[in-house]
């Protein structure tokens, strides 16, 4: 075994609180983004002529059925126009291509490359705990939360530069923030040598495609639960009620969203199912059984059930829209129990979080 | 089963509702319909099971009920927390048992839940497999009237005087897409508008159908495994040796058609178990780095002996089984002399640890000690340091300061009942305390080397020494493998039926009066398809390429050959921006 380097761990944990800090600034720089779009729209909007918010209303009226999927309506039937119809030009929702407009949004770009600092001072603090006892750097609930963090960041900016989802960033950059401060408060662990149990190279593949799984699931968490407020905001001004969110302008129409986080949730579905077969092939190695319904065991099958359950229900009559974003949403806070409440307060295999030893 | 059930309404409810509302009339007056009735009934039942909304409502279910097995102890991984749990609540645990709260994942309820899904899942997949092997073996769809109206459309224009004619045209057409590994079909070759109709991306159903079937063949492989798999416990002392034949077991669990033949006759035995601690760092002070036990293990009574090394994470493979190192703890060697002067119990006693520094508890029975039997209670420390009440507590797991705490009784030790009694509890309802901190004599204190007179001639104890011993798990599961390959197979097909596209192209041309051939093609995906529009920029791209035609002009005199409306050239426009 390695010596435990002291000075990597501290420069690590400096680092951390260093990428905290900017993704603090960062969220907050998110915020101010959203109002100050928020409050020129509402600017925009009283002085606005009643015929032009009635041709947006129209627009939205046409859209409005087929976000909600409350009829399954005719783009149901397998038949999708792919090509983008919905230019965002009504002003109501963002294009649903989207991509990245001509105006441009200073503060969300200061908001990004905050981000994109903050991530970087992460990714060292992530390899120094790494290297200060030469493993990979996910061996405990710290090490999990922190470098999962990370992994939400880099996905986070990764999608970023294919489309624009900078409307997501309070969300996720303030996940990740949570995560780093929960880690750093409540999990916190001095580095250390893993146990016996971990020392396997399925540690490295395992761990780590649980962990960009989730990273991906968090992306898909927030867009769904957007999709959600965005449906109720388009049924509500279809039926010409007042615009009570205008900063949801911002955002794409509920349709779009469900498309992408369909899209994304296919690949973390595929992930996830890999992590859970890479896990029974190393529990198999560890412990004598491929499974055993041992509680992460347990919980990683009703993570990848509600996910299954959630494609499935895009094929589902009645079952597309608002009911696949709920799926998405419930699959997520499966994810988060699974990674919170069952590493720390069940008992079984996995209990390897480390926290108050 | 994902977009068909939404295109194909095969097994739809509208058509599975109707014999709902025949059968009550059928079964009132006439004879041959109540038969009718039934077997409408059945259908219906048959089609609900298998709709897709039953088959998302039964794959909630399994999730929901697979929860309670993570919130209460299960019989097979923790049969002692379930008695405790039953001990403890007498009231409701019984109730819960019966509801197999214990035994969720054997439980009638969760079994049908998973049964019922798969039947669905079957009555869903051989249906369309049939369909899909039909949709295989014939041509693409007939050409569609009007191309415009599908999601992509584009135009090329040949200029007159470039010597192809529609005919030659559509041949082109077919050989660029069949470059693109389309499945192409030319119709229409003696008429005014000669087309051809494409399909690709049949890969993505048979996906789909090979990840569905994989996951029936996966319950199929651990339904398997559990007939043919045998898996048993053994602690095993350093120095000791264990024979694969039943009576070695300390538990066995076989599978349903296990026989004993199926043991092989090896041998293993533990040389040593090496056990190395964190001594580097302050935080993680005393935590165990690593257990490495060797093994000489002798394939059969006559094999040569082999030195193996076994770890956590690396289990030894030996005559078909897998011998994993599941746990390990202190086993000292004790040696106790009964009031005669005859030696009565003498070898390695196996303690359990029951914290971090190994603080582990010890029971001694001596039932051949005479005049009266002897049993010993207490804890081995293999750290011992004294508390300011003067109790010694472990302070460490490694043996710095070994030392044997023990309280001794002397009586009836309850052996002779024929009831079974736990190895790791002493029963002393018959027995008088003899040591103890509550009598005189006190507690036994004991390092190695020494040893104890017990008060009023019931003999001695002395303690010889400290070995480690190694839990054994050895697993033999031939059905494995196949869950692997099953699990393998639908990973494949579900990354094909995901990210896989089956699309349809059309392309028609046209010779037009003025000379020029008129070219017009279509694209149409079932299902979801985000890169359609990508697969539209390249065949537009092939078919100008092909003729010679410069992008530039093309798209603009599309209306010449149809109506265009302008919705889908503002699509096409914008499908070219990613």
């Amino acid at each position: 075994m390695p010596e435990i380097n002291e000075g990597f761990a501290m420069l690590s944990e400096q680092l951390m609180l260093v990428a905290g800090m900017a993704y603090a600034v960062a969220v907050c720089a998110y915020v101010w983004d959203l109002v100050t779009f928020s409050q020129a729209v509402k600017k925009g909007l009283a002085g606005a002529t009643p015929a032009s918010s009635e041709v947006a209303l129209a627009g939205v009226g046409a859209r409005g059925a087929t976000g909600q999927g409350l009829e399954a309506g005719p783009q149901d039937k397998g038949v999708r126009p792919s090509s983008k119809t919905h230019s965002g030009s009504d002003g109501v929702t963002a294009g649903d291509s989207m991509l990245y407009g001509k105006e441009r949004r200073v503060v969300a770009r200061v908001a990004v490359a905050l981000t994109v600092v903050a991530a970087v001072v992460q990714g060292f603090a992530v390899l120094f705990r790494g290297l200060a006892a030469e493993r990979v750097p996910w061996g405990n609930m710290y090490e999990f939360c922190t470098t999962g963090s990370f992994a939400v960041a880099l996905v986070f900016l990764l999608v970023l530069t294919r489309r624009d989802l900078r409307f997501l960033g309070t969300f996720v950059i303030g996940l990740v923030l949570v995560m780093i401060v929960a880690a750093s408060i409540s999990f916190w662990t001095p580095v250390g040598h893993l146990v016996p149990a971990l020392q396997s190279y399925w540690l490295i593949i395992h761990v780590s495609i649980a962990v960009l799984s989730s990273a991906f699931f968090t992306l898909t968490f927030a867009m769904s639960v957007l999709q959600l407020f965005q449906a109720k905001r388009e049924v509500a001004i279809a039926a010409g009620k007042p615009d009570k969110a205008p900063v949801m302008r911002l955002v794409p129409n509920a349709l779009s969203l469900e498309n992408l986080s369909y899209r994304i949730n296919g690949i973390a579905f595929v992930g996830w199912t890999l992590t859970l077969m890479f896990g029974s092939i190393w529990a198999e190695k560890a412990w004598g059984r491929f499974w055993g319904w041992d509680t992460k065991e347990v919980w990683t099958f009703v993570i990848w059930v509600v996910y299954a359950g959630y494609l499935h229900a895009r094929a589902t009559k009645g079952w597309t829209g608002t009911r696949a974003a709920w799926l998405s949403i419930v699959g997520y806070l499966c994810v988060v129990f699974n990674f919170t409440i069952v590493n720390m307060y069940f008992s079984g295999l996995h209990s390897y979080a480390g926290v108050g030893s | 089963m994902k977009e068909t059930a939404v295109e194909e309404p095969k097994t739809g409810a509208p058509q599975g509702k109707a014999p709902k509302g025949r059968a009550p009339k059928g079964g009132g007056g006439d004879v041959a319909l109540p038969q009718l009735g039934f077997l409408g009934m059945v259908r219906w039942a048959w089609r609900q099971l298998t709709s897709m909304r039953t088959a998302l409502f039964l794959l909630l279910m399994l999730a929901v009920a697979a929860v309670p097995g993570s919130l209460f102890p299960q019989r097979p991984s923790a049969p002692a927390e379930v008695t405790q749990y039953l001990k403890d609540n007498p009231t409701s645990g019984p109730i819960m048992d019966w509801f197999k709260l214990f035994d969720v994942y054997s439980s009638p309820w969760f079994a049908a839940i998973y049964l019922l899904l798969f039947t669905s899942l079957v009555g869903c997949v051989l249906p369309r497999a049939k369909i899909h092997w039909k949709a295989m073996r014939s041509a693409p769809p007939r050409t569609p009237k009007r191309l415009s109206r599908l999601a992509e459309y584009g135009t090329v224009e040949i200029p007159a005087g470039s010597g192809i004619d529609a005919e030659t045209a559509v041949k082109d057409a077919a050989v660029i897409l069949k470059s693109r590994r389309y499945r192409v079909d030319i119709r229409d070759l003696d008429t005014e508008r000669p087309s051809v109709g494409a399909e690709i991306g049949f890969l993505k159903e048979v996906g789909n159908l090979v990840f569905h079937t994989a996951m029936i063949g996966v319950l199929a492989a651990v339904a398997f495994s559990g007939l043919f798999g045998y898996s048993g416990q053994r602690v095993l002392v350093e120095g000791e040796t264990f024979v694969n034949t039943l009576s070695s077991y300390d538990t066995f669990t076989p599978g349903t058609n296990f026989t004993d033949e199926k043991l092989s006759p090896y041998s293993a035995q533990l040389d040593r178990l090496v056990v190395k601690y964190d001594r580097s760092t302050q935080a993680h002070y005393g935590q165990p780095l690593d257990f490495n036990a060797t093994l000489t293990v002798k394939d059969g009574p006559d094999a040569e002996p082999e030195t193996k090394t076994l770890k956590v994470n690396e289990p030894v493979a030996v005559g078909g089984t897998n011998v994993y190192l599941v746990g390990n703890g202190y086993a000292p060697v004790v040696t106790v002399k009964d009031g005669d002067g005859n030696i009565a119990f003498q070898g390695p006693v196996i303690t359990i640890p029951t914290d971090g520094a190994y603080t582990s508890l010890m029971v001694i029975k001596v039932p051949d000690a005479k005049p009266s039997q002897l049993g010993f209670v207490g804890f081995f420390l293999p750290t011992a340091l004294i508390d300011e009440k003067g109790v010694a507590f472990g302070s460490d797991p490694d043996p710095f300061n070994p030392q044997l705490n023990l309280n001794a009784y002397t009586g009836d030790l309850g052996l002779d009942s024929g009831v079974p009694r736990n190895v790791y509890t002493l029963d002393t309802s018959k027995m008088t305390e003899i040591n103890s901190r509550n009598v005189d004599a006190g507690g036994i204190v004991l390092v190695p080397g020494q040893s104890y007179k017990l008060p009023g001639d019931n003999g001695s104890i002395s303690f010889d020494g400290i070995k480690r011993f190694a839990a054994l798990d050895i697993r033999h599961d031939p059905g494995q493998v196949y869950v692997l390959v099953f699990a393998v197979l639908s990973l494949a097909g579900l990354i094909a039926s995901l990210f896989l596209n089956r699309r349809r192209v059309w392309i028609r041309t046209g010779n037009h009066p003025d000379g020029r051939t008129m070219v017009e093609f279509g694209l149409l995906a079932r299902g979801e398809d985000h890169r359609l529009a990508g697969e539209y920029d390249a065949i537009n791209k092939a078919l100008h390429e092909k003729w010679l035609v410069p992008m530039e002009t093309a798209g603009q005199n599309g209306e010449q050959i149809t109506t265009n409306d302008d919705s889908a050239h503002s699509a096409t426009a914008a499908s070219k921006d990613q």
